[in-house]
């Protein structure tokens, strides 16, 4: 029993639970700047897989890794634009939209990958980013292993929020997203554009979304396989709202879902021989469940996510 | 005085229908224009266009000497044009400083200067008297305290003509007088207001001059100084107004009473020991502002909602089952607030509507549950006609039907059967004086004919001119009744404050 208290007080443990948690941070940040403007983005699992795709490509194609990173952040922009241009211009299903997309995104990323590379049976692998220990803090005990011996890519994550967070609070873009998924009348009465401000907040964030997608390629893993983003995305869409539309929150979401995902492998480990895995592989989305439903409880959805604006119209 | 603004020709069509339709007129500076209409003349419409919120299709508006581009809110604003809108156009999950910096700066700056905005705030507030504080969330403030805000936001952009659609449409009397007050006082610092009612009495009591739409187009125009009421309300409506007349009758015995009924949820206001007593032929008036917990009383009375605690007494039966159906079979008739999502189904007929209440009646369903269409079109068919409901047919769609004709509709099916208690929530919120007058007129019919009536209203001069008693909501509690004809209306608007409680 000490056994399985113990598990978290390992430096692996909390070294694996931030390492799980860097595509979820990106992904739900991504879809927290979607829905603040009122658009759900539910293209977010194709964008986090052709992310991903692209991302591992570019580097295998020679490029360096950080370009990898720029060019998985371009394509989810594109992605975006297209989520923006059925959703917030054309007024479409933002549902239908996003599967769409999704199914789009996933398949013509492994369409590519197979043009590009037909004959490999084993999924080639790249030099994903290595640990980089942070000088003097790496060489804490536990706290040094647990938390600065990450990949640049990890701290980019991590820098991700704070800039989310700028974003959402201290700029008058953030404020007028908000406001697009509140009330856009409130935002067309003061002379901003509705149209505008939701494009954007789209295609930022399916660029993050895209960006937590190639962090699996890049960083965690070092190949590119089909299927690989396994849910991820659906996840961060639950995420969203445990994070109550907040970025900040979003990182503690992510962190939690990821920490009981890295206690479950090691749990599992120790009791395998009584208890069946598939327990312990089931608990992570158990105990989001009911994470979620009390964190829910309280939250309040942008009253105006899934609502086309249409401008002109009778109100 | 200069001119400000100079609006020609302008029409606009919805489809085949005339919004606007050819109308001219003039804004000079520091004066307050009234724009009056009955709900649908196009006032709104108008406004629209010129905040470019519409293009027009014919027709131009020049502010200060240059064209305004249409279509455009951020030229409209950046010329110096304000609106606040009738519905707020307010981001609930901000403080009241971001809904009011938003517009301030371009969305693709970096920094969100709140330092100098606040002080701004703070100065504006004082010079115009509109009190706020500006770390407040918009969502925890009352419906007079957004409109300090809406108005703030224009003033925060510097704007030179403010654009005021049905401003006083949610306020107290006294709210409505502080709103006059600022607006006197931006009139003397130079602004010029466009202000939109249907409400004669207070264009009246405010405005410089008076323009009239009807049907979309401009219909007359006159000094307010020169300006007769009568004169004017026939304008408005394009005849004369046969104004209701109320007779008393005798009390009769008592139908309903409510003992010491509570009620605490989250879902809606709450109620605190309520105490009531109802008489066939009597109107009882509830006065006060809205969500202080009129529609949880009114919900109630219908048997939509339990109470907490107390008991509900209808017609001596003793204690009821709480449901609205038994209600309904007990006599009981429910006008609602929101008539067109909880009175009737838009996209259904009217005939279909006109018969929902009657399910039970054999006389319009077979056993099977199959609806008699010949009974049901002769009923709905009578209902129209003995109602003025005005429509095309009664295979039309509900939802195409005026405000006046819905509620038409809703009190006729009421009526046809005979209530003994009538609840009425806002019935003539929104509506315009013509259709006003028919409502209040069936009220009255069904007082004569021994009903009690419950009217809930924000109206004074409705309550006042209809009930025979006024009591007065205040967060949950009700006053206890006085006669009307030993009130006035400042007592009551007093006791709306709060007075007394």
């Amino acid at each position: 029993m000490i056994d399985f208290i113990e598990i978290i007080f390992t430096a692996g443990f909390w070294a694996a639970t931030i390492r799980i948690a860097c595509p979820l941070i990106l992904a739900t940040l991504g879809e927290v700047l979607c829905e603040r403007a009122g658009v759900l983005n539910l293209g977010i699992e194709g964008i986090m897989s052709i992310g991903a795709m692209v991302g591992w490509m570019t580097v295998f194609l020679g490029a360096d890794l950080y370009t990898g990173i720029l060019a998985a952040l371009i394509i989810g922009g594109i992605f975006g634009l297209l989520h923006a241009v059925f959703t917030v211009y054309l007024g479409a299903s933002q549902h239908v939209t996003g599967i769409g997309i999704t199914m789009l995104a996933s398949s013509l990323g492994f369409f590519c990958f197979k043009l590009i590379l037909p004959a490999s049976t084993t999924p080639p692998k790249i030099k994903p980013f290595q640990p980089f220990d942070i000088p003097f803090l790496s060489d804490l005990p536990f706290f040094g292993p647990a938390f600065f011996q990450h990949t640049p890519f990890t701290y980019i994550a991590i820098l991700a929020v704070v800039f989310a967070f700028w974003l959402m609070n201290s700029t008058p873009l953030g404020l007028s997203i908000k406001m697009a998924g509140e009330n856009p009348m409130a935002l067309e009465a003061q002379g901003i554009d509705v149209f505008l401000v939701r494009t954007i907040a789209v295609v930022l964030g399916s660029a993050f979304m895209a960006v937590g997608g190639a962090y699996l390629t890049l960083s965690a893993f070092d190949a590119f396989y089909f299927g690989m983003i396994n849910g991820r995305g659906w996840i961060a869409i639950a995420l969203v709202i445990f994070a109550s539309w907040k970025p900040e929150r979003a990182l503690i979401g992510a962190l939690l879902f990821a920490g009981l995902d890295a206690y479950q492998v090691r749990a599992q480990q120790l009791a395998g021989a009584v208890i069946p895995y598939q327990f312990f592989l089931m608990l992570p989305f158990l105990l989001s469940i009911f994470a979620m439903v009390i964190a829910a409880k309280r939250t309040k959805y942008p009253k105006a996510l899934l609502i086309p604006f249409r401008r002109g119209e009778r109100h | 005085m200069t001119r400000l603004l100079k609006v020609e020709k302008i029409t606009k069509k919805f489809g085949n229908f005339y919004a606007n339709n050819d109308i001219s007129f003039e804004v000079k500076k520091g004066e307050v224009l009234a724009v009056l209409g009955e709900n649908g003349a196009g006032k709104t419409t108008l406004m629209n266009i010129l905040f470019g919120h519409y293009t027009p299709d014919a027709g131009s508006v020049q502010f200060e000497g240059k064209a305004i581009e249409f279509g455009n809110t951020n030229n409209a604003i950046k010329l110096g044009i304000g609106m606040v809108h009738q519905h707020f156009t307010l981001a609930e999950n901000l403080t009241v400083l971001e809904n009011i910096i938003i517009g301030s700066r371009s969305i693709f700056s970096l920094s969100l200067p709140k330092r100098q905005a606040r002080i701004k705030i703070l100065e504006l507030s004082k010079k115009f008297g509109l009190l706020i504080d500006p770390d407040e969330l918009v969502a925890n403030l009352s419906v007079s305290e957004k409109q300090r805000i809406e108005i703030l936001k224009t003033l925060f952009l510097d704007c030179k003509l403010l654009i005021l659609d049905e401003p006083t449409a949610a306020l107290t009397p006294q709210e409505t007088d502080a709103l006059f007050a600022t607006i006197r006082n931006m009139i003397k610092s130079g602004l010029s207001v466009i202000l939109i009612s249907h409400k004669l009495n207070e264009i009246l009591a405010v405005s410089d001059r008076i323009i009239v739409l009807r049907n979309g187009s401009s219909v007359g125009e006159t000094d307010t100084n020169s300006a007769v009421r009568e004169k004017i309300a026939e304008m408005i409506v394009g005849k004369k107004i046969d104004y209701p007349k109320k007779t008393k009758i005798p009390r009769k015995s008592r139908v309903l009473s409510l003992l010491d009924v509570s009620y605490s949820e989250t879902d809606v206001p709450s109620l605190n020991a309520v105490n009531l007593n109802l008489y066939g032929g009597q109107i009882l008036g509830i006065a006060g502002v809205a969500g202080n917990g009129q529609t949880t009383l009114a919900k109630i009375l219908s048997g939509h909602l339990k109470p907490t605690q107390g008991k509900i007494v209808i017609n001596e039966a003793g204690s009821v089952y709480i449901s609205p159906k038994s209600f309904m079979n007990l006599g009981v008739a429910y006008i609602p607030e929101d008539r067109n999502s909880d009175g009737i189904v838009g996209d259904m007929e009217i005939w279909e509507n006109a018969i929902m209440t009657e399910m039970d009646n054999l006389c319009f369903r077979n056993r099977l549950g199959i609806i008699n269409k010949r009974t049901s079109f002769d009923r709905s068919k009578d209902l129209c006609a003995a109602y003025d409901v005005r429509m095309q047919s009664i295979r039309q769609r509900s939802r195409l039907l005026s405000g006046g004709n819905v509620q038409k509709l809703l009190l006729g099916r009421w009526l046809m059967r005979k209530p003994k208690i009538i609840i009425a929530c806002q019935p003539t919120r929104g509506l315009d004086e013509g259709a006003i007058a028919s409502i209040q007129k069936l009220l009255l019919e069904a007082q004569q004919n021994g009903s009690a009536i419950i009217l809930i209203s924000e109206d004074l001069d409705e309550l006042l001119s209809l009930s025979d008693d006024i009591t007065v909501m205040y967060k949950g509690m009700l006053s206890d009744p006085i006669e009307t004809t030993t009130t006035n209306k400042l007592t009551i608007g007093l006791q709306m404050a709060g007075d007394g409680f």
